[in-house]
């Protein structure tokens, strides 16, 4: 059984109560919306790009569990200076990482505080958590026009199975 | 406890009770993890050891295809099947063996009856009622009957409270009323519905009375002859036995009138190049091979269960509720759902702390090992109704004690505290 503790981190919990990107992006080039319907998790990314194509600055909106909300406040800080490119090779990383297949050692140069959570992977449920802000991140530089749902494709919440 | 004892309103042999666990021991899983507090059982039961060595025994001495064997075995293993068919026919109160059918779960057992009693009986302008409570289980495949055949899906509602009102079932279940399909225990907000209160309006409005008993079953004593009903629906994984074995009980004379769910082999009498003639019930509703072994050890869970007399569960899971319910009043950050009397809640506690999504408030609890659910309990139309989209629930079963729930009132203080930066 891994710690949860080990994923509320004081860097995480901080990110969560005194988020530095939780605005509405008055001058945003682009925005998308990312749901996890049967959580309720409903966040909006918000992304300014600089006349030189690059990411000038990404805020996110919406409501969430705390794990939702902090990866997606991490990862405003981190798409700032990026190419596009460069942005959504970032988002594949962090899935890398929340899925298990890199470890938190290899994926810190990279991701910086966000690797903190890695020990995610060890509860599967909630990997969509920590997904939302990033494939929304990637679908909205994509291009995609509908909603982005980090529950397709994975088992629904079962609930009482009965 | 003495602290709890007091809030809670339990008595000194009440909270004494508590402090000894004379059940753990008999579950092989608890046992091994002495420091894990589950009070998930209203999403699965822990099994007894009898339960899984019954499993075993069955595949060790008996084990063949029962019911067309001609050799002892198979004889053998069609008696395991009908012993527990005759303990769970005893278990509710059913008037023969022979009204019991073995499906998969809670949930076939009322697709099941949604397919055929439903779409026997119901005509466009025809109504069911189901509650606000129930389950999607109870709920979906209604939705589905009337979308076939143009009959209407109404709701009853409870108070703010969760109590159903004379006025409002009388409402509700009106002549157009076909079929009354409901909960007997709600497994989000723990209370009890008043089933036969409902059946008898149903019945003079000439409706069928349809239950679900997957939460009842394993908590309350049940008669499904005394709550006057027609078909009665549970799971045996909710009731001490294994995963994979569900229960339908029905009225002899209707399940005999009803057509089958699934067809194949097992429930035929004789099949021609044309045609079939259907076995008589229960068979005729057991399409293919059985879980035999799982079946039987169901059967052992029921009787471990009823070893155990549902005046020790009771009594016990009652103290359990009172002592959860007591405990989250105390925290002003809980906001707990439901009656507010303890003692209505058999168990289940639906809760919130205030500004945490309860999937990190079950993270964070099961990082100490306290096991509970959060999400919306399939149950979604109910949480819409309450005006959330999720909850946390701890729900408790007799063999759970008061260290469980002390364990699980220290997590949720440990909760507050991280995210309010008190640890």
């Amino acid at each position: 059984m891994a710690s949860p503790n080990q994923l509320y981190t004081p860097a995480l919990l901080e990110h969560v109560q005194h988020p530095d990107w939780n605005f509405e992006l008055e001058d945003a080039t682009c925005s998308h919306e990312g749901v996890n319907p049967s959580c309720g998790d409903d966040l909006t990314i918000h992304a300014r790009l600089a006349d030189d194509g690059t990411i000038a600055e990404v805020s996110w909106t919406g409501e969430g569990c705390a794990v939702s909300k902090g990866s997606a406040d991490m990862m405003a800080d981190l798409m700032v200076g990026l190419t596009p490119t460069e942005a959504k090779t970032l988002c594949a990383t962090f899935g890398e990482l929340v899925r298990g297949e890199l470890s938190a050692e290899d994926a810190e140069e990279a991701l910086d505080e966000a690797a903190c959570l890695a020990s995610i992977a060890h509860m599967p449920a909630r990997v969509k958590c920590a997904e939302l802000a990033w494939r929304t991140m990637d679908e909205m530089l994509a291009g995609a026009t509908e909603p982005s749902s980090t529950e397709d494709g994975l088992v629904p919440d079962a609930g009482d199975a009965r | 406890m003495a602290d709890l004892c007091r809030a809670s309103g339990l008595t000194a042999s009440e909270a004494e009770n508590l402090e000894v666990n004379p059940y753990k021991a008999d579950f092989p899983l608890l046992a091994a993890h002495p420091d894990l507090a589950y009070l998930d059982n209203a999403a699965t039961a822990q099994r007894p050891a009898a339960v899984l060595e019954a499993a075993r025994r069955f595949y060790e001495t008996m084990n063949a295809n029962p019911l067309r064997g001609l050799y002892s075995l198979s004889v053998e293993a069609t008696a395991a099947m009908e012993e527990a068919r005759a303990t769970i026919a005893r278990f509710i109160g059913a008037a023969s063996p022979r009204e019991i059918i073995f499906t998969r779960n809670a949930s076939e057992s009322l697709n099941l009856v949604a397919r055929t009693l439903g779409e026997r009986m119901l005509r466009e302008g025809d109504e069911v009622v189901i509650s606000i409570l129930e389950h999607h289980s109870n709920l979906i495949p209604w939705q589905e009957a009337c979308k076939r055949t143009g009959a209407t899906l109404r709701w009853l509602y409870p108070d703010q409270e969760g109590f159903f009102s004379q006025e409002e079932i009388e409402a509700t279940i009106t002549p157009a009323t076909k079929i009354v399909a409901i909960t007997q225990l709600s497994n989000v907000l723990g209370m009890e519905v008043p089933v036969a209160a409902i059946a008898r309006r149903a019945r003079e409005m000439g409706a069928y009375v349809v239950v679900d008993g997957a939460q009842s079953a394993p908590h309350l004593p049940v008669d499904v002859r005394a709550l006057d009903c027609d078909l009665f629906a549970f799971s045996a994984h909710k009731a001490l036995g294994p995963f994979g074995v569900g229960v339908l009980w029905g009225r002899l004379e209707l399940l005999d009138a009803l057509p089958p769910f699934l067809t194949g082999g097992e429930m035929i009498d004789s099949v021609s190049q044309e045609g079939a003639v259907w076995a008589p019930v229960p068979q005729k509703f057991e399409a293919g091979t059985q879980d035999a072994a799982g079946i039987y050890a169901a059967g052992v869970g029921i009787k471990y269960l009823e070893e155990v007399g549902f005046e020790a569960v009771e009594a016990r899971e009652s103290a359990l509720g009172r002592a959860l319910m007591a405990g989250l009043a105390e925290r002003p950050f809980v906001e707990v759902y439901g009656p507010e009397d303890g003692a209505a809640h058999h168990g289940v506690v639906s809760f919130n702390v205030k500004g945490i999504h309860p999937h990190d408030v079950s993270s964070i609890l099961d990082g100490q090992d306290v096991a509970i659910r959060a999400g919306h309990h399939c149950a979604q139309p109910l949480l819409t109704w309450l005006g959330t989209s999720a909850t946390c629930r701890a729900s408790a079963a007799f063999y759970n004690d008061a260290r469980d729930v002390e364990r699980f009132l220290e997590a949720i203080d440990t909760v507050w505290s991280l995210f309010h930066g008190l640890a």
